[in-house]
């Protein structure tokens, strides 16, 4: 999986706006949009790691934390 | 018919009393995109979609009770022994008139919950993509909550729920193929 599961753009940006501009705009483009039907026989996570991410396959695990600054 | 296992679905640990937190939560819990919505609409709509896909509906509207017992978990603990004054700067004043500390089923705003949030239209496309419509809204509002959120511990849970989200995603899209895959069934048998 080379997918990063994420987006961005460069919003247009006026001299005038009142909040300090975000230059470029990130937001999630998580592994389901990728796929549409799981294959067969993805690898699979041990079934702590799989409770820890939520998913027993890491193929739709793309994780979410506020420091990736996605707002 | 359901057997209850009285533990949660994934660990909820609540360090500090937080409020303000608490309400934030409140919009997963009984907010149009929240998992009451979520379970309430798939339960229901379960009855009027083709065989192949009853059992989608069902499992996903379980699970989401199971996160809705995590999300009151959090509220409960977030806000238990909090003072009325406390529960007052959290925005949380109207609320403790009404119901002390009580939970209730009401979005981040203090709005109580209302089906007209939940569609069941009886047909299995439109249904099918408002419930991978809901997965995704579920999965933005679970972003906005971390990005609002100090509180690593909760984080973490909120982190696992939102990742419920995108593999219920695409088992609805996957059910979307499924009855794709009856198209001139009727023609060839």
């Amino acid at each position: 999986m080379d997918y990063t599961f994420r987006g961005s753009y460069e919003p247009y940006i006026s001299p005038w706006d009142p909040c300090p501009p975000i230059i470029v705009k990130t937001f999630p483009l998580p592994p389901q949009l990728f796929m549409n039907f799981q294959p067969a026989s993805l690898p699979q996570f041990s079934p702590a790691e799989a409770l820890q991410h939520g998913s027993l396959w890491p193929a739709l695990v793309d994780g979410y934390s506020k420091r990736e600054g996605i707002s | 018919m359901w057997v209850y296992e009285k533990k949660l679905l994934y660990p909820v640990e609540v360090k500090e009393c937080n409020p303000k937190l608490a309400r934030y939560i409140a919009e997963q819990y009984g907010g149009a995109d929240g998992e009451l919505a979520a379970a309430l609409r798939y339960m229901n709509q379960r009855y009027t979609v083709p065989d192949k896909v009853i059992g989608v509906l069902n499992d996903i509207a379980t699970e989401e009770f199971s996160h809705l017992e995590m999300l009151a978990t959090m509220i409960y603990k977030l806000t238990k022994d909090a003072t009325p004054e406390q529960l007052e700067e959290a925005g949380l004043g109207a609320h403790y008139v009404n119901h002390g500390h009580a939970l209730f089923y009401e979005n981040a705003g203090g709005v109580p919950f209302t089906t007209t949030y939940i569609q069941a239209k009886g047909d299995p496309i439109a249904d099918l993509y408002e419930d991978i419509a809901a997965e995704e809204k579920a999965r933005a509002t679970y972003q906005w909550i971390i990005n609002v959120s100090d509180d690593a511990w909760i984080n973490d849970s909120l982190k696992f729920l939102r990742e419920r989200e995108n593999v219920h995603s695409l088992r609805f899209r996957e059910a979307v193929e499924v009855l794709k895959d009856e198209r001139d069934r009727k023609k060839i048998f």
